[in-house]
């Protein structure tokens, strides 16, 4: 039959299309490393990073928010770089590693669970979103076996439970569920530890957002890799809000609102008052 | 050994037609309408999974009326073809009119070498940014292609809707008004009530952002018909 049948292939995946009709299109090309000189794999290993990503649950779902910084090096490559993507209706995924892939494994992850919906008339279960998405960590495994590393966080809302929740992963596609907070990248430690001390169970909106931004602020604060609040140019960390209306983004207005209060209140404190 | 036969191309275009034709009057009508604020697409359906309009791209939708199985394989290497091409290039670089173009590349090209012609008419549909006009296409069984203008009818009756809405459909119309010109254009050929639940009924809204498509709810589609009377 015609060319428009060739590209025909059992199932409703977009990554398994690509990678039988375009696989030049993947995400992950093999780099052999050998024929490359010593100056060429350091340049390779010092392409953009980012980051800082985190998430948290709520008591109306869940919360994802990342810095925007990316940096070769000791430089700054870029400061309004995203790094939390929407993916449908209901989930987000943030990604932390090299900027390249990661943006291109954002990009497909949404492509490939629209085209699901789209093939066979449903959503995918959010269960089935976090799955598709270990696939695709564990297919760029190669990669990261060469530095190029990608390491998201996927949220979600269940519409089935009624509830928020976090998946993280590493690098070799392994996935786990996370009950309350989780945080990643190169200042994902010091995130984790400011959440560790303000998490509380079925916290608000407005107070996740809070405990999502002070986190940020701390991994900024110890972590070179790590982007703060720009208030001379105006970039703020991306916050996002998965819900039973769906995905929402945080206003720039609001997120700079609550920076300045943090910011606001410790330099109150420094000074004593 | 077989003795060789012959047919004349006429006759066998003839008969590949007429086979198509008589397939495709069995099935029920489509009816699309531009509206104001978009285009709407109308389908008598009984039946509430197997849908006859879906989804292809950011913009673009399709309809098909004829045999489902065959309808449902376009609709499918459609969705590839334009996921596949967006993602290649850039999500503003799928449009209903290269879609159309392949559609009518296949269609075509099995009528005239397949032993069995598709069953099926179709419509691909896109909602046009801003001031730019919408695109409306309508490929028959035989992979011949047209671009409509303002409304488009396939499917069994396709001929009388059209010769209906000719005198009756007006540009600008708001979404309710264009929902109930579809229906009782249905209304008028098959000469009975139809009731909202054995209609498909779908919108590519232009002021939404992303993706255009939206189904209309079963308890929409009843109250904005009820409204009106």
């Amino acid at each position: 039959m015609h060319s428009f049948f060739d590209s025909m292939v059992p199932g409703s995946s977009f990554f398994d299309l690509l990678r039988q009709c375009r696989s030049d299109l993947l995400p992950q090309i093999q780099i052999k490393l050998d024929g490359l000189s010593q100056a060429e794999i350091r340049e390779l290993k010092q392409s953009p990073h980012g980051t800082t990503i985190l998430a948290l649950k709520f008591r109306d779902g869940a919360l994802i928010a990342g810095d925007r910084q990316a940096t070769e090096g000791f430089q700054v490559s870029s400061r309004r770089i995203e790094k939390v993507y929407k993916a449908d209706e209901h989930s987000a995924v943030a990604i932390a590693g090299v900027a390249g892939p990661c943006i291109e494994m954002a990009k497909l992850f949404e492509v490939e669970l629209a085209h699901y919906e789209k093939l066979e008339g449903v959503p995918l279960s959010l269960e089935g979103k976090a799955n598709k998405l270990s696939q695709m960590v564990k297919a760029n495994l190669p990669m990261a076996m060469q530095g190029l590393v990608v390491i998201p966080i996927f949220v979600g809302y269940d519409v089935r439970s009624g509830e928020g929740k976090i998946f993280k992963y590493d690098v070799t596609g392994g996935r786990y569920e996370e009950t309350d907070y989780y945080a990643t990248g190169s200042g994902g430690k010091d995130a984790r530890s400011t959440m560790k001390k303000l998490y509380r169970d079925r916290m608000t909106e407005d107070e996740a957002i809070a405990v999502g931004l002070e986190a940020l602020i701390d991994a900024a604060e110890e972590d070179v890799g790590t982007g703060g609040p720009d208030f001379v140019r105006g970039l703020f960390p991306t916050v996002k809000l998965a819900a039973a209306a769906g995905l929402q983004d945080v206003p720039e207005a609001r997120i700079r609102e609550v920076c300045q209060a943090i910011i606001d209140r410790r330099k109150l404190a420094e000074r004593g008052v | 050994m077989a003795l060789p036969y012959y047919v004349s191309p006429e006759q066998m275009m003839q008969d590949k037609a007429e086979y198509a034709r008589k397939g495709i009057a069995r099935g029920k009508s489509i009816i699309v309408l531009e509206y104001a604020d978009g285009m709407l697409l109308l389908a008598e359906n009984p039946s509430a999974s197997l849908n006859k309009i879906s989804e292809i791209y950011d913009r673009i939708a399709f309809a098909g009326a004829g045999r489902y199985s065959e309808f449902e394989n376009l609709r499918k290497a459609g969705i590839r073809y334009a996921d596949l091409k967006g993602f290649a290039y850039d999500r503003e670089d799928v449009t209903a009119k290269s879609l159309a173009n392949a559609y009518s590349q296949t269609i075509g090209n099995i009528f005239s070498e397949a032993m069995k012609p598709l069953e099926v008419e179709i419509l691909v549909v896109e909602v046009a940014d801003g001031a730019l006009p919408n695109e409306l296409y309508r490929i028959t069984f035989d992979g011949s292609i047209g671009d409509e203008k303002g409304f488009a009818a396939i499917g069994g009756q396709a001929e009388e809707l059209r010769l209906y809405l000719k005198d009756r459909y007006q540009a600008g119309l708001d979404q309710k008004a264009a929902l109930r010109l579809a229906t009782q254009a249905l209304e008028a050929v098959s000469s009975a009530k139809i009731e909202p639940r054995s209609l498909e009924v779908a919108v590519l809204e232009r002021s939404r952002s992303g993706r255009k498509f939206r189904r209309l709810p079963q308890d929409d589609l009843t109250t904005m018909l009820t409204d009106t009377q």
